[in-house]
């Protein structure tokens, strides 16, 4: 089967290839050996609890990256607003790097971040430019997101700048190539909303957002793939990403990140912390590359440094309980993302101009997605198995098959019913155990 | 008190628009029924919460305006000057209220005709987790009438809803939200 080895490919189609590239070299090295990478989702507004934060995944029992989150003024580009409140000492929800001075980002980098650690900056900003010019001035090569999964889950810009910016973006990010450093942008398209988009969906997303970056002239890529609720499908739906990676990503280094469970989370420690080691599990089933964790404060606040390593060391004591494992067997995941990908595909050479129509007419369509460039003509369900269906498919490219056909009409409990099963599932053994104690 | 759902029961075409919000067509009822604007803080991304909102009003009878993610203040106060609602609701949970939704309100207040509009915030109001009602004064001091977090929130939401209702349209909406 084609190799998801981030090796693999990096030599490049341009002249010479880039050497440096501190995150791509890391995973490269590390898809060789086998090892699951672990990264966090951290980000704090204090440079000192960044910094320490970021010793603190170095020195975690596993072999981790670093991350710098973003906070959500920066994201929304209200540079003022976290320049504020980080002068005034209020607390964000990330790190706001376009605010902060270069020295103050590389001063808390410095001795941290280096060929045996890099860092990742992850935002969810639909304008990316100033975002990709601070990391890259601060010295750091990589990042994450996407022309449509960073727009549509992230706010109200429209899809049609959210492309301009990101084409735009590339171009910077992968113009480092010249003096050899090697960028990584990771796509966020297995994700989207976080809970309730079908796999096949999630799948395409990440691999057009990939094409998309290929176009754009990078070279080393990640596609991801967001735990959703059965992992029987979850793991069919990782090998379906990854035959779809190899065949529309060539000349690519590329690897499949999985993400911990991104909806509505378990608010016991225990439930939390067994969610986090079952998605360990599907990615090394599945033979994915790198892990972003969730903690066990999610379902509530935002997570400490200490909750971050545990959550670390979790996924990673996970992990070396399982091996790679053969693909369940299909119940047409695959061929549904292809579908999608295809008629994406056939649009417009342009993949910008191909992704805008695409969501214009529906062939690409995210279930209870209040963007306004998304149609809203598809719906999801839970089966009785516990996995996620089309209950609704719109315009979606797949024929007539594809969708257990409902009239139920949603209302906020039966949307509430949805979006906790999950939660519910894993808190359950923790609250029986808890009464019965 | 149950209403029908309305359309909402088939979530179908763009729920909100971009500047001019969408808002779900009724049947018609047989009074009119009374208006809420929905909305979030301009950081705040967060979509669910409003989705979920958004059903539990118009199940309660109210017609809701929803404006969607990352609501600019202007269009805010813009989109509720123009046909002044009978209660805002602000929902956030990315954790940026506490310093972030002391400005919508002062906005909110700064118009004469959104003066004496019941104005409310719940959700994840800051990064520490607090539930809490009384953790942010600095939120009910810049105009908001009620803070709704912690276990709580949802049903003082609908005490509140069925005292407006009943009052009529925004009177009396300073005891209503005690
Ligand atoms: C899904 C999700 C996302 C999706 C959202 C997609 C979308 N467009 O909606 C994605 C992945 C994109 C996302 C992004 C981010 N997220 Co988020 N997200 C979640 C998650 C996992 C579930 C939220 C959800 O679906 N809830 C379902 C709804 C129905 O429940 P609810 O929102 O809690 O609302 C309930 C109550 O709070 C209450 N309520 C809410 N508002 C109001 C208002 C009133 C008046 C009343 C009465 C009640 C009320 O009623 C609801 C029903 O009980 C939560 C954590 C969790 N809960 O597990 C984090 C969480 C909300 N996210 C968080 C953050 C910080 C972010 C980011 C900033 C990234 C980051 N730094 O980590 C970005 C947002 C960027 C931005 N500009 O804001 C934090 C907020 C931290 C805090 N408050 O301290 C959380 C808690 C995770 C965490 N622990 O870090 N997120």
């Amino acid at each position: 089967m084609p190799s998801a080895d981030p090796a693999r490919g990096s030599a490049t189609p341009r002249p010479g290839p880039a050497h440096g590239g501190a995150f791509h070299r890391f995973m490269a090295d590390a898809a060789r050996s086998g090892t699951l990478v672990v990264q966090p989702r951290m980000g704090f507004a204090d440079p000192a609890r960044m910094r320490a934060g970021l010793l603190a995944t170095r020195g975690a029992a596993a072999t981790t990256v670093g991350t710098l989150t973003l906070d959500s003024f920066t994201r929304v580009g209200d540079y003022a607003a976290a320049a504020r409140a980080a002068a005034q000492g209020h607390p964000l929800n990330g790190y706001p790097l376009v605010s902060m001075p270069v020295a103050t980002t590389t001063g808390l980098l410095d001795g941290v971040h280096g060929e045996d650690f890099p860092v990742q900056v992850r935002h969810g900003s639909a304008r990316p430019g100033r975002i990709v010019e601070a990391l890259i001035g601060a010295g750091l090569d990589a990042t994450e997101g996407g022309p449509v999964s960073y727009c549509l889950p992230y706010g109200r810009t429209s899809l049609a700048t959210s492309v301009r910016a990101w084409r735009e973006a590339c171009r910077t990010l992968a113009a480092l190539r010249v003096s050899g450093v090697e960028p990584h942008l990771e796509s966020f398209g297995g994700c989207m909303l976080g809970q309730l988009c079908p796999p096949s969906l999630l799948i395409a997303l990440s691999v057009l957002e990939g094409m998309f970056f290929r176009q754009h002239g990078l070279r080393s890529v990640s596609l991801s793939y967001a735990q959703q609720t059965s992992a029987e499908q979850d793991e069919e739906a990782v090998h379906a990403l990854r035959a779809l990676a190899a065949d529309h990503l060539p000349d690519t280094s590329w690897h499949v990140v999985v993400y911990a469970y991104m909806g509505v989370y378990p608010e016991t420690r225990t439930g939390a912390l067994a969610l986090v080691a079952d998605a360990a599990r599907l990615a090394v089933r599945t033979g994915a590359a790198r892990l972003i964790v969730k903690t066990a404060a999610e379902a509530a606040r935002i997570p400490s440094v200490a909750e971050n390593v545990t959550a670390l060391e979790t996924a990673t004591n996970a992990a070396r309980s399982v091996r790679r494992t053969a693909p369940p067997p299909s119940t047409g995941v695959e061929e549904e993302a292809r579908a999608l990908v295809e008629a994406v595909l056939g649009l417009h050479d342009d993949l910008g101009q191909a992704l805008i129509r695409a969501f214009a007419r529906g062939y690409l369509d995210v279930p209870f997605c209040l963007h306004p460039d998304n149609a809203g003509r598809t719906r999801s369900v839970i089966s009785e198995q516990g996995r996620l269906e089309w209950s609704r498919t719109g315009s979606l490219p797949l024929g007539p098959t594809a969708a257990v056909h409902s009239s139920r009409r949603l209302t906020s409990s039966g949307l509430m019913y949805a979006l906790q099963h999950v939660k519910t599932r894993y808190d359950a053994p923790a609250v029986s155990l808890a009464r019965a104690s | 008190m149950t209403r029908m759902t309305g359309p909402i029961a088939v979530i179908a075409a763009p729920t909100v628009s971009r500047g001019k919000p969408f808002v779900y067509q009724r049947h018609q009822p047989p009074e009119s029924p009374p208006r809420v604007v929905l909305s979030t803080i301009p950081s705040d991304a967060h979509t669910w919460n409003l989705l979920f909102l958004h059903l539990l009003l118009e199940e309660q009878g109210w017609e809701v305006t929803n404006l969607g993610a990352c609501v600019p203040v202007d269009t805010l106060v813009t989109e509720s000057a123009a046909r002044p609602p009978d209660l805002i609701v602000v929902s956030t949970v990315n954790g940026h209220g506490a310093e972030e939704a002391p400005a919508l309100a002062r906005a909110v207040r700064a118009v004469p005709a959104l003066v004496r509009v019941p104005l409310v915030i719940g959700g994840k109001l800051d990064t520490e987790g607090s539930v809490d009602p009384d953790a942010h004064p600095a939120l009910t001091e810049a105009g908001f009438d009620a803070v709704l977090i912690g276990p709580n929130a949802v049903p003082r939401l609908l005490a509140l809803l069925d005292s407006l209702s009943q009052r009529g349209h925004g009177r009396a909406y300073a005891d209503a939200v005690r």
